[in-house]
């Protein structure tokens, strides 16, 4: 129940509801709690509704941080 | 899976154990708390104590809604969902959960009463739009996390006029639990630092867990749910403490934003206001830990409508999950685990949800248990 997941938005629909992907399997979700979502962007999905949007940027910052304390940046 | 796979790769794990190896004191201890069952979950999952340094432990936390529900809670939504014109909504994760009797809420459902799992707070809405003769009530637990999804179905119920909407509200507070938990260090549990939950974060931010640094003089760091995040975490956790310093950090920043997410907020604080007191499993009654609806929102508080009183009840003597949760037991501690209780079987809530910490450990770890047993 508490699972959250990363998933791709792929469709916007009335009602503040939007179609995502994950992992290919297709599900309807609610945007309600988010602004300015649109096709393409990433959504944290917990029980149905979209949480928080995922930052691209940030997600990079991290993996290279990541790749730095492993040892492996280059 | 993007934004998985990438956090998952194994080589970058052995390689962070190595850093971690090397900037980690010999001389001394470095006790970390995982706050929420997800990281207890990931963290047996992926095995990541095998690539802890033998002096960074990991000490798992009360953050599985589920596992700190106290009984009585579960009884009150049994005799709720036996009330004959009362269909209950609930999470599939807390059909198995073990009540008062030997009973649990798919023993009531067997024996007649109409319970009905659901995936979303707005699936419960569409069953109470399409069955207007029946009063659908709606088993609400969880964290910050899960707390704006039942904001929104009842502003849903509202907008829509339902008359037949209720929720029996049980969310709970995360910060309010570490104080507590910071509160009772000494007795069995001793703490050098956390790691933080990120999704609670997402919404909440990362500001309401300053105290932790400033008042009880922990580092935290708000953590992403992959093996990666969680050996990084761990990594800043022992930098802050080899450098004296201690500070909320993020190191979830590719979702969770510094002042978290202020729409699911101002939800939140439209419709709920803080209990006084809130009963945990483990932490006993802890003072401004939960949420209940405003007055305004009354007429969709299943606990006044129906009048719903939550009886005292005692856990199984046995069962350790109330230690376990503290942080000052670990599942093998408990004689029940792995014989009489099992997934299949579970005596404690800390068995039932796959965030639990004796679950996990069944699931991923029960092997070395038993070696550690014997
Ligand atoms: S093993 Fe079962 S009985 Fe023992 S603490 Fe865990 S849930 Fe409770």
């Amino acid at each position: 129940m508490c699972l959250a997941i990363p998933v791709r938005v792929i469709e916007l629909l009335p009602d503040q509801m939007a179609k995502v992907s994950l992992d290919g399997v297709t599900k309807t979700i609610s945007l309600a709690l988010v602004d300015d979502v649109s096709v393409g962007d990433y959504v944290i999905l917990h029980v149905g509704f979209a949480l928080s949007k995922v930052d691209a940027q940030e997600a990079e910052r991290t993996l290279a941080m990541i790749r730095e304390f492993a040892g492996t940046s280059p | 899976m993007k934004y998985v796979d990438e956090y998952r790769d194994g080589e970058l794990a052995r390689g962070m154990a190595r850093t971690l190896a090397t900037i980690a004191h010999s001389d001394r201890d470095y006790r970390f708390m995982e706050f929420c069952g997800g990281h207890t979950h990931a963290i047996s999952r992926y095995g990541l104590e095998d690539l802890l340094p033998p002096n960074v432990r990991m000490i798992h936390g009360p953050g599985c809604p589920v596992c700190v529900l106290p009984i009585g809670r579960i009884d009150a939504a049994i005799a709720l969902a036996r009330n004959p014109k009362v269909t209950l909504c609930t999470y599939a994760d807390l059909m198995r959960v073990p009540a008062s009797g030997g009973m649990s809420l798919i023993k009531a459902k067997a024996a007649g009463a109409d319970i009905r799992m659901v995936y979303s707070t707005l699936d419960a809405i569409r069953i109470a739009e399409a069955e207007p003769a029946r009063e659908v009530a709606f088993f609400a637990i969880g964290f910050e996390t899960t707390t704006p999804p039942t904001a929104l179905a009842i502003r849903l119920a509202a907008q829509k006029k339902l008359s037949n909407f209720s929720v029996f509200c049980n969310h709970v507070l995360t910060p309010a639990a570490m104080r507590a938990i910071l509160a009772g260090e000494g007795e069995g549990v001793e703490i050098d630092g956390f790691v933080g939950p990120s999704h609670v974060s997402a919404v909440i931010g990362v500001h309401p867990y300053r105290f932790v640094a400033e008042q009880f003089g922990k580092p935290i760091v708000i953590s992403g749910f992959e093996p990666l995040d969680v050996m990084q975490s761990i990594v800043m956790l022992v930098r802050q403490l080899n450098e004296g310093r201690c500070e909320v950090e993020n190191q979830y920043g590719r979702a969770v934003a510094p002042d978290g997410n202020l729409k699911a907020q101002a939800e939140v604080a439209d419709i709920f206001e803080l209990r006084e007191s809130f009963e945990w499993r483990g932490l006993g009654e802890v003072p401004s830990s939960a949420l209940h609806l405003r007055d305004a929102y009354a007429a969709y508080d299943a606990e006044r409508r129906f009048g719903v009183e939550t009886p005292s009840a005692k856990d199984n003597p046995a069962c350790e999950c109330g230690a376990i949760l503290r942080g000052a037991k670990r599942p093998h501690d408990c004689k029940l685990f792995g014989t009489v209780c099992t997934p299949e079987t579970p005596m404690g809530s800390c068995m039932v949800s796959s965030e639990g910490a004796c679950a996990a450990q069944w699931t991923y770890r029960r092997f070395e248990t038993q070696r550690i047993a014997s």
